[in-house]
């Protein structure tokens, strides 16, 4: 790890304005940006932590939307969205262990937004809103492949805005080393239809199987399913799967989740 | 003597308490006065022609002590190889120079090539990124076939190719083998590939050197599984220090599992800087580093075959092997695919003719050696997985077929057509243990009531024989050991009766401070908590081997067994002076001497006060004190086996396999602690498990390391195991060794990879699936889902 300096600012505008500095980066719950600084693989002049901001922390039901803080760590999401939102708080208490589900955070999840990663398939398939200090941008919009986000440069997430769906499940199958997702897929069934996100399998990042949203839509049972394979197509292949093994798994994950959901 | 103390007492590990609390005193606690740091900067190719090495900006930083390169080594001589092998036609293996830094090429990622010494990590680390390396990219070689291809590029410009050596064993055989392969009945041919593991101990390596410059005394504390081993090797090889003036230290060892016996160039590195430096110097491997600075295990890719004749009786094997050594002889590699591979493959069968013929090969990445089980694991699994193949397309029983083969209980001692002798053993005993307690016959039910929830049941039978307790010293050095491998121990008996024993065997997680204290304990009759066992010092232990290869209660225990019969003869010696009573009436038991037939005693403390404060004594025919030193060198191998068997379960849409129950029947011979036996076959089996199902170390093409930490390399985890029912209650006494020990710390390793890749092939084959045959380790979800879907 190289030097640098650490602030902890009490406001979303301090952070703001901390962030206008040399170099500067949010720090939120630190797991995977810490890690990547100690291998001294990235070397931001100046933390700025986020985890001292109350207004970014916390889940909160705002009629039909379930609203979390930046800066909640997935432990509180897998608890305090239990009621609201179980197939989202589900998600969340299979993220990782302990350690990192007390630390990580979802605003960190969606900002680095991984290929692998569980929470950009929840945003994704809830077509949630995600709200930044200057704006407001469509999880459809926002994911624009792996590690790359519609965020600017020092702009932050304050708050992740996920409508809450009829029906919903998340169904992961683990990488073995990892255990990010090999394949992830979250199915959120609304009064105007389904949608299926994608996590863990594409090189392009969390993406919607719109075949498998057509079909669901007018039937929501895995049965529809039947028949529907995604392409291994830009799938990505490495020592723990092939595109062709992830494509398979898109189905199957896709199934369980249908048939999970609640 | 109460049961709670003594031999077969399942006293809780004394050492538990300091590790369990956080209180271990591992190497890397120890940080001396004025210490500095070492920061090893190594090569980011896997070949490649060092042009230049430029340290003069990485000199002139904050902190920086001195930056070294391979030009300071001259006159240093390279890592040792510590067993030289014979080819098949009588050559000796080519054997390239190990440099402590690269001289001239590097040849792995991960190959040192400076090193800068600061007075803090960060620093010297901020200054190895300003050393200006100049290397020129060389194709790298990987696959070993590759690199036996005529015009690969070679690893060592210096040798004739990338082959260590071509051996053949038994190489007199060869003729009449092939002759037996032209007759039989039936040849079941199986390529396989014992995968490339990394052995990940929870420790990593770190060695601290110090050194006295007004005595002229070095002194290396390192994480080593045989600290005489490294004096030997590092002083007389490498640095030319005289024994009386180094001492090497392993103290608390957060485990080995092989990786920590070999001698490392940070060791040889730190002791050097350190006498250049006159200050300590302190280096400790990070986990990345681990990943490609620690020694790698296995790597094999075979063909076997198994010849057998019309009524099923195995006629002959014959195998081929290509084992990787990597960049460098690693120091017991070469014997690693040889000798403790070959003497192995009769397994428990009445082969009567075996040819194994290993080419070892170098590669452009980490050297490999000894892991866990070290050769015999490889050897198990091809024959346990090749026996279940010729079943199958025979149409045989897998239980049976190796029934009708075993070597009998009668026919011990039995002599292999490989060279070695087992003296004990009954296979059946074993099989019969295993199949009850795993409740077999049940398992048609229960693969019915898999398949009702859509999932593929198998079961896996393995039964493993295994060379334990290395070795005849005699034996091995003819077999090309550089190294004698007996074992000692000093029982230095105190004036109240306490006794301190030093022994040269080394725990690293094996519990030897209490199993080695509950046999001394059982022999004298004393409370356990009387007897303490110091390790890992060469300042006060004597010559010692170190622990691998399951050796530590057969060759260790042992030498303390002799050495405290020696202290009980002189100890009746002092008894019979008090006593009054001719020395062959004394007899001890529960810690007194009693004179035969009467109720004449002196208790223990009596007799140990009496040594030490001789007033009533023989002084004219006896020395005081009561302190010997016993060395023991065995007369054969010790040859532990067993039958596991498991049962999966396999998911057929995804290829998940779920190991449902681990059934493990072993002859141990004699166990002194029974939990700790266990212990170490539950670890055993976590292992054999990470290999078969998760484990896999994977370069790419151009030697990068793919697999090169957790993110990608997949170690066990506790959800990731079943409950194991372990048993060692079928037990024939090793004969040869006083204890009647085989050990135990392997077989959990070398006996569950074939048995759950058997299970996983019974499952697949139950489930219609019949052209897969065999699937190589780790039985990945997405392999398991490619063998079902090739067709
Ligand atoms: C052992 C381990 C296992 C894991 N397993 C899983 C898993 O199974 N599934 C899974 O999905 N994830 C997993 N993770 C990742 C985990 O969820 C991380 O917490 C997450 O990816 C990052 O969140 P964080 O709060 O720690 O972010 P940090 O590490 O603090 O930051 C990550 C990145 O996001 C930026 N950032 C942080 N907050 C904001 C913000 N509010 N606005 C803009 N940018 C921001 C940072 O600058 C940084 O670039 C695992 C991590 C570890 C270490």
């Amino acid at each position: 790890m190289y030097n640098f300096d650490f602030v902890k600012p009490a406001s979303v505008e301090d952070a703001v304005a901390a962030l206008g500095g040399d170099e500067a980066q949010p720090l939120s719950g630190g797991m995977t940006l810490l890690p990547s600084m100690k291998q001294r693989l990235n070397a931001p002049a100046t933390l700025v932590s986020l985890t001292g901001i109350d207004a970014l922390k916390g889940v909160c039901r705002d009629g039909d939307m379930l609203v979390i803080g930046a800066a909640t760590p997935h432990a509180v999401v897998a608890r305090d969205a239990a009621a609201d939102y179980p197939a989202l708080a589900e998600l969340a208490g299979q993220i990782g262990d302990p350690m990192v589900r007390n630390r990580g955070t979802i605003g960190g999840s969606l900002a680095n937004n991984d290929p692998s990663a569980c929470y950009p398939s929840a945003a994704l398939a809830s077509g949630a809103t995600i709200v930044t200090d200057k704006r407001e941008i469509a999880a459809d919009d926002f994911f624009q492949g792996m590690f790359a986000t519609a965020l600017d440069e020092g702009e932050i997430i304050t708050s992740v805005r996920f409508p809450i769906p009829q029906k919903a499940a998340y169904a992961k199958f683990a990488q073995p080393a990892s255990r990010f997702a090999l394949t992830g897929a979250f199915v959120a069934q609304y009064a105007n239809g389904v949608r299926v996100a994608i996590t863990g399998a594409s090189e392009n990042g969390v993406f919607r199987w719109s075949e498998a949203e057509a079909a669901l839509s007018s039937n929501f049972s895995a049965d529809a399913l039947a028949g529907l394979a995604a392409s291994a197509d830009q799938m990505i292949g490495d020592l723990h799967g092939t595109p062709e093994y992830r494509a398979h798994l898109v189905g199957v994950m896709t199934r369980r989740a249908v048939a999970a959901a609640h | 003597m109460p049961k709670d103390g003594g031999i077969g007492a399942s006293t809780k590990r004394r050492e538990d308490v300091r590790f369990l609390t956080g209180n271990g005193r591992y190497t890397d606690d120890i940080n001396l006065r004025g210490q500095a740091h070492a920061y090893f900067l190594r090569s980011q190719v896997a070949h490649g022609k060092i042009n230049g090495i430029d340290t003069a900006a990485a000199e002139a930083m904050d902190g920086v002590i001195r930056v070294f390169t391979a030009k300071d080594f001259e006159g240093v001589g390279g890592m040792p190889c510590g067993w030289q092998i014979t080819d098949k036609h009588g050559q000796p293996m080519q054997e390239p120079k190990h440099p402590i830094l690269a001289e001239g090429k590097v040849r792995h990622v991960g190959d040192p090539v400076a090193v800068v010494i600061a007075e803090t990590l960060e620093q010297a680390r901020d200054a190895a990124e300003a050393i200006e390396l100049d290397i020129e990219d060389l194709p790298a070689v990987v696959d070993m076939k590759a690199a036996l291809a005529e015009g690969a590029p070679k690893v060592h410009d210096d040798l004739t190719s990338n082959l260590c050596y071509d051996w053949g064993f038994v190489e007199e055989n060869k003729a009449a083998v092939e002759d037996a392969f032209a007759k039989a009945a039936h040849v079941t041919t199986l390529e396989l590939v014992n995968q490339r593991l990394v052995a990940n101990p929870m420790e990593p390596r770190v060695a601290v050197g110090d050194y006295d410059p007004w005595n002229d005394n070095s002194t290396l504390y390192t994480t080593s599984q045989n600290p005489h081993v490294i004096r030997l090797l590092m002083g007389a090889f490498v640095l030319g220090i005289p024994e009386h003036k180094l001492r090497v230290v392993a103290p608390d060892v957060g485990g080995g599992f092989g990786t920590k016996i070999f001698h490392y160039a940070e060791e040889a590195f730190c002791t050097f800087a350190a006498r250049q430096l006159k200050r300590p110097v302190k280096w400790t491997s990070s986990r990345s580093e681990a990943f490609i600075s620690d020694a790698h295990g296995r790597d094999h890719v075979t063909k076997i075959q198994l010849a057998l004749d019309d009524a099923n009786n195995f006629t002959a094997i014959r195998t081929e092997t290509y084992a990787n050594m990597g960049a460098y002889l690693s120091t017991f590699a070469p014997s690693v695919p040889t000798w403790l591979h070959g003497t192995l493959m009769a397994g428990n069968y009445r082969t009567p003719l075996i040819y194994v013929n290993v080419k070892a090969v170098f590669t452009n990445t980490v050297p490999v050696d000894a892991y866990r089980g070290a050769g015999r694991p490889e050897a198990t699994f091809q024959l346990e997985r090749v026996i279940d193949k010729a079943a199958r397309e025979l149409g045989v029983d897998p239980v049976e077929l190796r029934r009708q083969n075993f070597i009998k209980a009668d026919q011990f001692p039995y002599a292999t057509p490989v060279a070695v002798e087992y003296d004990t053993g009954n296979y059946d005993a074993t099989m019969d243990k295993m199949l009850e307690i795993s409740d077999y016959a049940g398992f048609a039910a229960r693969a019915e009531e898999s398949k009702k929830r859509g999932k593929l049941r198998g079961f896996g039978i393995a039964h493993y024989i295994e060379a334990c307790g290395i070795a005849p010293s005699n034996l091995v050095g003819q077999l090309g050991a550089r190294a004698g491998l007996y074992e000692s121990a000093t029982v230095r008996v105190n004036a109240t009766g306490s006794i301190s024993i030093y022994t040269g065997s080394h725990s690293h997680g094996q519990g030897h401070e209490t199993t080695f204290a509950q046999v001394v304990a059982e022999m004298i009759g004393i409370d356990a908590g009387q007897v303490e066992i110091n390790h890992g010092d060469t300042a006060n232990t004597p010559m010692g081997m170190g622990t691998y290869g399951s050796r530590s209660l057969a060759v260790g225990g042992s030498a303390l067994v002799k050495a405290t019969n020696k202290v009980i003869n002189k100890a009746k010696k002092i008894a019979a002076h008090l006593l009054e009573a001719s020395e062959a009436d004394i007899e001890l038991a529960d810690g007194k001497f009693t004179v035969a037939g009467t109720d004449k005693s002196v208790d223990w403390a009596g007799v140990t006060l009496a040594a030490y404060v001789p007033h009533n004594y023989p002084l004219e025919s006896m020395e005081p004190g009561l302190e010997e030193t016993a060395f023991y060198d065995p007369s054969n191998f010790t040859y532990p086996s067993g039958a596991y068997g498991c049962e999966v379960e396999v998911d057929p849409e995804t290829g998940e396999v779920e190991i449902l129950a681990f059934t493990a029947a072993d002859d141990f011979g004699n166990v002194v602690n029974p939990m700790i036996v266990e212990g170490q076959v539950h670890g055993g089996i976590a292992q054999g498990i990470g290999q078969a199902l998760l484990e896999r170390c994977v370069y790419d093409e151009d030697g990068q390391l793919v697999s090169g930490s957790y993110m990608d390399y997949a170690m066990p985890r506790a959800d990731d195991l079943p409950n194991y029912t372990v048993d060692h209650s079928c037990v024939t006494p090793c004969t040869h060794n006083p204890l009647g020990v085989k050990g135990c710390g392997e077989a959990g390793a070398i006996g569950s990879p074939p048995a759950v890749i058997n299970a996983v092939i019974d499952a697949l084959q139950r489930g219609g699936h019949s052209h897969v045959t065999h699937i190589d380790m780790p039985a990945s979800p997405s392999r398991v889902w490619a063998a079902m879907n090739a067709q």
